[in-house]
């Protein structure tokens, strides 16, 4: 067994925190400067433009680029021969995203209840994803999730008789709904399969992936390609005023399901894609 | 944009609203005035105002009008408008400018003064006097129906 100190689990997540929130990551970066190349709407170029150098500012002077600093949602791979000593993995979270809003400068956004909404004042509880993993590793892999585009996110549960060509069409009018709302251009995080919370936690987890990283699988990698050229022709554009990048990549990732089932889930990400990873 | 806004999000509105519905005063008089749809991150130490971008407008719909009808002349945000804000402004004369959501670090830049008026309890949602200069944005909806999301989607649409 590998022994892992608490404290170290605490301060890797509070680092997290703020890098994730003030630093956009460098492929998601080289994505932006891909997508000024392509851009030929006016208007577009200079929301792409004026996005980098917001990136610039935030990294310079280390604060947010954006002021919605989301939810704190964690996907953790632990080893099987980990033990935590001195406290509990649970806890380290929390405590790590508690001192990393706090000594961040980044707003507290998340309510009590649905109903009750008040402010539990410290951006807890974390979402968080355990996956046992064979062996001592640890993995923490951060995604600050913003309301904005998490809100025009979307479900469906499709029949096998309508397959491929709806769950395309189903992305395609999620998009289309969300319009200038989700903040484009975005990352589109696409989960087929498993039942209904399984492809939703696909959804988000495909957020992940580095950007524009195609699918393993050759099938789904193409599916990929096919859905970005669909999306980018909706003409949403950057900021919704209009352009031919709507969106940045698509990861779709897939899951066994049942032989009644084709579920969809579609998590948006809006240009400020935040995800940051630690392993101890 | 240059001169004196003041920010609102979802919490504050809901209040506005409420206040408007009792017949107690609001936190600032709308006749005349701008409002922008935000709730800033915590400010660092010298800074006027923590990274502060737009959020989505639709959410303060249900509320807007009311204002609208009291003389507000602007909204700033980001996102399309339910039809009945549409209306109230073309009613009442108002116009909805977009800031670029996502560029809160840029746009805090742009803030000069603030302080909280009103609601302060709310926290990043309480409500603030703005001074800002050359703050940046574009009309998406005017006085005459024109709508930027709309033109700008149906230029740029290409055929499948």
């Amino acid at each position: 067994m590998r022994e892992i100190l608490i404290d170290a689990v605490t301060q890797a997540v509070r680092d997290l925190c703020i890098d994730a929130n003030t630093r956009l990551p460098e492929d998601h970066l080289s994505a932006l400067r891909r997508a000024l190349d392509e851009e030929e709407s006016p208007l577009g170029r200079e929301v792409i433009e004026r996005l980098l150098e917001n990136a610039e500012v935030a990294r310079e002077e280390c604060i947010a680029f954006c002021q919605d600093t989301g939810y704190a949602v964690f996907f953790v791979e632990v080893g099987t021969e980990v033990r935590f000593v001195r406290g509990e993995i649970a806890e380290a979270i929390d405590e790590g995203v508690r001192r990393g809003y706090e000594d961040g400068y980044l707003r507290k956004s998340i309510v009590r209840s649905p109903v009750e909404r008040t402010n539990t004042g410290d951006n807890t509880p974390a979402i968080v994803y355990y996956d046992l993993v064979p062996g001592d590793g640890l993995k923490i892999t951060m995604l600050v999730k913003g309301a904005g585009c998490d809100n025009m996110s979307a479900l469906k549960m499709l029949t096998p008789a309508e397959g491929v060509p709806a769950m395309k069409r189903f992305v395609v009018e999620t998009i289309e709904k969300a319009g200038p709302n989700a903040s484009p251009p975005l990352t589109v995080g696409v989960g087929i399969g498993g039942p209904f919370e399984k492809a939703a936690q696909l959804a988000k987890k495909a957020l992940t992936r580095t950007s524009g990283e195609p699918n393993p699988d050759p099938e789904l990698a193409q599916l990929e390609r096919d859905l970005l050229e669909e999306i980018n022709a909706t003409g949403i554009g950057p900021a919704g005023y209009g352009g031919k990048v709507t969106a940045l990549a698509v990861h779709v990732e897939s899951f066994p399901t049942h032989i009644a089932a084709f579920p969809v889930a579609v998590n948006l990400d809006c240009h400020s894609h935040r995800t940051s990873s630690v392993e101890l | 944009m240059s001169g004196t806004i003041y920010v609102a999000r979802d919490a504050a509105h809901a209040r506005m609203a409420e206040a408007i519905e009792n017949g107690d005063p609001l936190p600032f008089d709308p006749e005349g005035q701008v409002v922008y749809f935000t709730g800033p991150a915590p400010a660092r130490p010298g800074h006027p105002l923590g990274p502060a971008g737009p959020t989505t407008s639709s959410r303060m719909d249900p509320y807007s009008p009311l204002l609208i009808e009291r003389g507000l002349r602007g909204m700033i945000g980001k996102g399309m408008r339910s039809e009945e804000v549409r209306d109230a402004m073309r009613e009442h004369g108002c116009v909805y400018f977009g800031a670029v959501e996502g560029t809160a670090a840029l746009l805090a830049r742009r803030v000069k003064e603030a302080e909280i008026i009103a609601y302060e309890d709310l926290d990043a949602e309480a409500v603030r006097r703005l001074v800002v200069e050359d703050f940046p944005v574009v009309v998406i909806n005017d006085l005459y129906g024109g709508d930027l999301y709309l033109e700008g989607r149906e230029r740029w649409r290409r055929a499948q």
